[in-house]
């Protein structure tokens, strides 16, 4: 007997919170129904780039309607400080002397968010400015110094082999930065309770973090404070470190006054006052032969870290660690420089800095293509990992499915009669000019802080059979509940309907990581699927006595349990386990096996497996004004066996289009008083629908497994395909290089905004 | 004069006597009424979380509109039907055929901006059942999603057009109850005041005449797609404000001349002139998103005075003029003069912009140009509208009007004496590109560099020209999508 039972691994399941999102009815943070007596806190920020706070006057913020107090750095009870990595570089307030333009000062606590809001305005903060540094390269002349450890990769006698190497170009190459724009701001609201007890709802990526962080900024133990999440309005990993400002802020105030207290900033100063994505100088050098094989690389990335050290050593680590993308680097030597700068403190973001390696990779594939007059997909095949090669960090590739990923790719899109039909467009010379591009990722897997890869997790089966799923990673739109629970549901087969996912909290998990690293369903995926295997176990024991039948003739079939050839309803199976005194809990949990790595010798094996995939993007672009339209991107990319096929190409596609728009139109602009002028929607442009390619065809390599015993032998997926979107600023350059009939490549900066592309244009004219 | 704002939430008739100027749609939903399925994402108008549909009565009934709640100021809801993703079902009860679609199609992923998205494909529904790729990117201008690309919401919106149902949708079905409701509810001058701030709705245009004599000072908020940031962003007082989104709606076509009134939206504007000047119409759609279409005015967007104008370049070449009023008195001005310098028009206390008037040159070569960082819903780094007639081959006369080179929207004189009198030709349109560098000093800023702005406002003229001459190869970029 089977019953039919929709939601086990490997099917299209919709979100689960799909039909919550479609009606409204899906709760985030600011929709949670308040206390009775909330009052609300909001941010003062610096409006200074650099300086000291000489004096600071609130008498007309106290005197506004609805004002309760301010809090500055004197009302923390515990330490002054929000830094993710034990460095004590980040405070919650600034203590005497502001490190950026927009950073928080003070907070004022009333009634109302509007009276906050308008009375943090009165404050009156007097400065003596210092001299400041904006950009790396400044900070760099200015002697700033690194907020962290810089890091060198090195294989062989790059040196050596660079002088060896019958070709040689060096370069410079401007990455530009990225705000997070998740659609729901950063927020949190603080409940305060007996004791030292706090409970925070927060959107977070990180509840542990933010739990760990207010009990040190209050000075009480962990077990004190209890943060919740349901859902975030989008992460993409500024969530991860970020939100602890707000966390802090709500909970210092809760405890103070002894009232709950919400904070959500504007747009605007959310913009301001939280980290973005590293934004990179990168001086680079290739070493290749008439082939254009790649022989020697040398490189310098020098990070926009901003004011403190936040995740900027592991961001900048991983931009060292994706510097080959998918190719052999025969002999290499790559250092970080992460910069400190006056400027806000950037952080975790989709890709955690792999891209900003992996676009350095593609740029230097180009300049080898233009300078032997070849299609750069041609010198991209040449140089691909082939297995047992080493990488930079001396891990050895043993899982390389580009060759069948590219072949497949060139056929379903027809690159080369599309990459022919491109150059005759071009060659009749007219104002619109056509670009293509074909570009792979290679991206591994693991937090490259070894113990972070650990998740726990709590299935609790009630005893009527409904089944209650807890796990330490957080839903911020990625479908990892969904995913958790279909794994739970295949384990169990059951429906999914069976199954509540509830919210994460550190009441239930302790001691999780940030769900980041693409590793969500990785490492939490297993530690359900450890729980519910530790209940089947009981289950199956059970029903082997009381039914009367061997241990290996109980199985679990949809919605039933079979003893031999009795099948059992699954409810009915725990009613009784439940009456016969069975342990119906269970927490699971779930290391990363095999990985290490050695920091101080730059050597190990940090990712578990590498997530493939590549795209062809075509372009058209208007050589009068530099705008520019994609016409059509292909991808096919790699997620192992997927858990669910709709879910993954859903990151796909989305993780393409944010890709591009990192690459295209989303442009951070500081004025020379240090000011991020592009701080909300209005200036600052994430693509639209009409930014989308005009033709999209996205595939997974439904043919790929992950040679690693992952969970069910899928792989992660979250930040892999971003850098997919690389394929567009590749088919850009390209379109541009046409003006001087590819003699050279057009080496843009990116963004590749319309100005810079009709300057390029301009430029490459003459 | 009623002390009294009177409108439909949903399914509710709402009365309410204390009511602010600066009080804002979407507070009202989410703090006063806990209406939470709708979203502030940005508090500007640019990421449409906040999108509900604005019913209001036209001369041709009942039409319902997605709108920004987060700058749209609650006392010009009055006699309005707001319906917000909460009062969104299907036929028996449940989900909505775009509901269904969007869940169908995986098209929610962090689920924030769903909402919004789904009022907008909802209002995309019922005004057009069977829109296209295109017109759903239309749509969807105002809507950011940072999560899925867009393809599955494209898809979906696809999908419902395919499902219809329009007859059956309660707003179909009770259309004609709920206009006779709002119509009671517009009568008279509604006046409001709260903690000391003043609202006034006057009742019809000769009553604003009317409350500006008596309030000369008053803030004159009309689709508030830009005052509504004075409020959100700058915390600024608006008080007294004068509500007056619902006046000078009027629209007549002459031989010569379109007359709009100036409250005339975006929206309504651009299939008018679509009929009588096709060549603008590409250029009006990418004036803000949808949302912001369907609020703004264009009798505001010039009174405003920005220095980018969105319509001003465009409407100067056209050689539109405009009727200001102040009391009883009109008088008429061309509108390239009514902007004196930056943040200053020749506007006096008390007047107000009432029509707009549009010649209509139909033998013209007109063309309008919007340059920005992304190609839609983004402030324009330079705008241009071009008007050249003809003669014998030769260029008789030349408008050219630019936005984002200086501190108004201003002509360029140099670059049309470089075309007058000229052969209509490549080397007349060259020597403009080249003059018109003397007639600008542009500014750089976050949008775009000085020098952009020079390069680009050269190669317009050039692309003006490769338009209007034969060539074989495309001078535009395409944007259809493909199959």
């Amino acid at each position: 007997m089977k019953d039919e039972i929709r939601g086990l691994a490997h099917s299209d399941t919709i979100h689960d919170s799909a039909i919550k999102h479609v009606t409204g009815r899906a709760e985030y943070t600011d929709d949670l129904n308040e206390p009775a007596g909330l009052i609300h806190a909001y941010l003062g920020l610096s409006q200074s780039a650099h300086g000291m706070i000489t004096g600071a006057d609130f008498s007309e913020t106290l005197a506004s309607p609805g004002v309760i107090g301010v809090l500055t750095v004197k009302d923390i009870p515990g330490v002054n400080d929000i830094s993710p990595n034990g460095k004590h570089d980040e405070p919650v307030f600034a203590d005497g002397e502001v490190h950026f333009y927009g950073q928080p000062v003070f907070a004022v606590l009333a009634e109302t968010r509007d009276q906050a809001r308008r009375a943090a305005h009165k404050a009156k903060l007097v400065y003596e400015e210092l001299p400041f540094a904006l950009d790396p390269i400044a900070a760099r002349d200015q002697g700033m110094g690194y907020v962290t450890e810089p890091l060198t990769l090195k294989r062989g006698d790059a040196g050596a082999a660079m002088s060896a190497a019958p070709r040689r170009i060096k370069g410079r190459f401007g990455i530009g930065g990225q705000d997070h724009f998740y659609l729901e701001g950063q927020i949190a609201m603080a409940v305060p309770g007996e004791d030292d007890d706090v409970t925070i709802n927060v959107s977070t990526q990180h509840p542990s973090e933010v739990q760990h962080m207010v009990a040190h900024v209050l000075n009480v133990p962990s077990h004190s404070v209890v943060v919740n999440v349901r859902r975030m309005g989008g992460g993409f990993g500024g969530k991860e470190t970020q939100m602890n400002l707000f966390a802090c802020v709500a909970a210092v105030a809760a405890k103070k006054w002894n009232r709950a207290v919400k904070i959500r900033p504007d747009r605007d100063d959310d913009m301001t006052a939280t980290g973005k994505r590293h934004d990179f100088v990168v001086d680079y050098e290739v070493g290749f032969d008439d082939e254009g094989r790649i022989l020697a690389v040398e490189g310098d990335w020098y990070a926009r870290c901003g004011f403190s050290s936040d995740l900027s050593g592991p961001v900048t680590d991983r931009a060292l660690f994706h510097a080959d993308n998918a190719y052999y680097y025969p002999d290499v030597r790559i250092s970080s420089h992460p910069m400190r700068t006056n400027t806000v403190s950037n952080t975790a973001f989709r890709g955690f800095g792999g891209p900003q390696g992996v676009i350095v990779a593609e740029r230097i594939i180009e300049e080898i293509a233009y300078a032997l007059g070849r299609d750069p997909y041609e010198i991209r095949q040449k140089n691909l990992y082939e297995n047992g090669q080493l990488t930079p960090y001396h891990q050895e590739v043993t899982d390389q499915i580009l060759p069948r990923i590219f072949a497949e790719l060139e056929t379903d899109c027809d690159y080369q009669a599309r990459r022919q039909a491109v150059l005759d467009w071009n060659a009749k010379g007219g104002v619109i000019r056509k670009g293509i591009a074909l570009t792979p990722v290679k991206f591994g897997i693991s937090f490259t802080a070894t113990w972070f890869n650990q998740a726990g997790s709590l299935i609790h089966i009630y005893s009527d059979g409904s089944i209650a799923l807890n796990h330490g990673g957080t839903e911020m739109g990625q479908g990892l509940n969904t995913k958790v629970a279909q794994i739970v549901a295949e384990a169990f087969q059951c429906d999914i309907s069976r199954i509540k996912i509830t919210r994460t909290t550190t009441e239930k998990v302790p001691n999780t990581s940030a769900t980041a690293a693409s590793s969500g369903t990785d490492l939490n995926g297993m530690a359900a699927l450890d729980a519910a295997e530790q209940i089947k176990a009981r289950l199956v024991e059970f029903v082997a006595e009381r039914w009367q039948s061997p241990r290996e003739d109980v199985r679990f079939v949809p919605g039933h349990i079979m003893a031999g050839d009795t099948a059992i309803p699954f409810d009915e199976v725990i009613k009784s386990a439940y009456m016969a005194r069975i342990h119906l809990s269970a927490a699971g949990f779930y290391k990363t096996p095999k990985i290490h790595w050695d920091r101080a010798t730059g050597q190990g094996r940090p990712f578990y497996y590498f997530a493939y995939g590549a795209a062809v993007s075509e372009v058209s672009v208007d050589t009068l004004t530099g705008e520019y339209v994609i016409d059509r991107a292909d991808v096919i990319h790699d997620v192992g066996r997927s858990l669910n096929p709709a879910i993954d190409k859903g990151q796909v596609e989305g993780a393409f289009v944010q890709g591009t728009g990192w690459l295209t139109c989303e442009e951070l602009w500081w004025d020379d008083k240090g000011r991020l002028r592009t701080h909300a929607p209005s200036t600052y442009k994430i693509p639209l629908a009409s930014d989308r390619p005009r033709i999209f065809n996205v595939k997974l390599a439904d043919w790929s497994e992950n040679a690693e015993r992952t969970i069910k032998r899928s792989k992660a997926v979250g930040e892999p395909p971003f850098m997919l979107g690389i394929s567009v600023f590749e088919a850009i350059n390209m379109a541009v290089a046409s003006l001087a009939d590819y003699r050279e490549p057009a080496r843009l900066d990116a963004p590749a905004t319309p100005e810079r592309v009709l300057l390029a244009v301009e430029r490459l004219r003459r | 004069m009623k002390p009294e704002l009177s409108f439909l939430l949903n399914d509710q008739e709402v009365k309410l006597t204390e009511v602010g100027a600066s009080d804002t749609l979407l507070d009202y939903l989410r703090v006063a009424r806990r209406l939470t399925g709708t979203k502030e994402g940005c508090a500007e108008g640019d990421c449409g979380a906040c999108t509900v549909l604005l019913g209001r009565l036209t001369e041709s009934g009942l039409i319902y509109e997605p709108i920004n709640a987060c700058i749209r100021f609650l006392a010009s809801c009055h006699a309005c039907h707001i319906v917000t993703v909460e009062h969104l079902h299907g036929p028996d009860g449940g989900l909505h055929p775009i509901q269904k679609a969007m869940v169908q199609h995986h098209g929610s992923q962090c689920g924030f901006c769903t909402p919004g998205i789904v009022m907008s494909l909802y209002g995309l529904w019922m005004s057009n059942p069977q829109a296209g790729a295109t017109e759903i990117e239309v749509a969807l201008q105002g809507n950011l999603c940072r999560c899925t690309g867009y393809e599955p919401i494209v898809k979906a919106a696809l999908a419902a057009g395919a499902e219809g149902g329009q007859a059956q949708d309660a707003l179909t079905v009770e259309r004609e109850t709920v206009a006779a409701r709002l119509h009671e509810m517009r009568r008279g001058r509604v006046e409001l005041t709260k903690g000391g701030e003043r609202a006034i709705i006057p009742a019809d245009v000769d009553d604003l005449a009317a409350v500006l004599e008596e309030n000369p000072k008053a803030i004159i908020v009309a689709g508030a797609t830009d005052v509504g940031l004075w409020v959100t962003k700058f915390l600024r007082d608006i008080s007294p404000a004068v509500f007056i989104g619902h006046l000078m709606k009027g629209v007549t076509v002459t031989d010569g001349e379109i007359r709009l009134g100036a409250g005339v939206t975006y929206s309504e504007a651009a299939p008018l002139l679509r009929r009588h000047i096709p060549a603008v119409y590409d250029y009006l759609l990418r004036i803000g998103g949808w949302q912001v279409r369907n609020m703004g005015t264009i009798g505001a967007n010039i009174a405003n005075g920005s220095p980018i104008g969105d319509t001003p370049p465009l409407l100067i070449a056209l050689g539109a003029r405009i009727v200001l009023r102040k009391g009883a008195t009109r008088r008429d001005v061309a509108l390239e003069d009514f902007f004196i310098e930056y943040g200053k028009q020749d506007r006096a206390p008390g007047e107000f912009v009432e029509e707009v008037i549009i010649p209509i040159q139909p033998e013209a070569k007109i063309a309008a140009y919007k340059i920005s960082k992304r190609r839609d819903s983004d402030i324009t780094s330079v705008a241009a509208g071009f008007q050249v007639m003809i003669e014998n081959g030769m260029i008789t006369d030349a408008r050219i009007a630019f936005g984002g080179m200086a501190g108004i929207p201003k002509r360029a004189a140099q670059a049309e004496a470089a075309l007058i009198g000229q052969p209509f030709a490549a080397p007349a349109f060259e020597a403009a590109a080249t003059a018109v560098a003397q007639d600008f000093e542009p500014l750089s800023d976050w949008r775009a560099s000085a020098d952009y702005r020079r390069a680009v406002a050269g190669n317009l003229f050039r692309r003006f020209w490769l338009e209007q001459s034969e060539t074989d190869l495309p001078v535009r970029l395409k944007y259809a999508v493909g199959e």
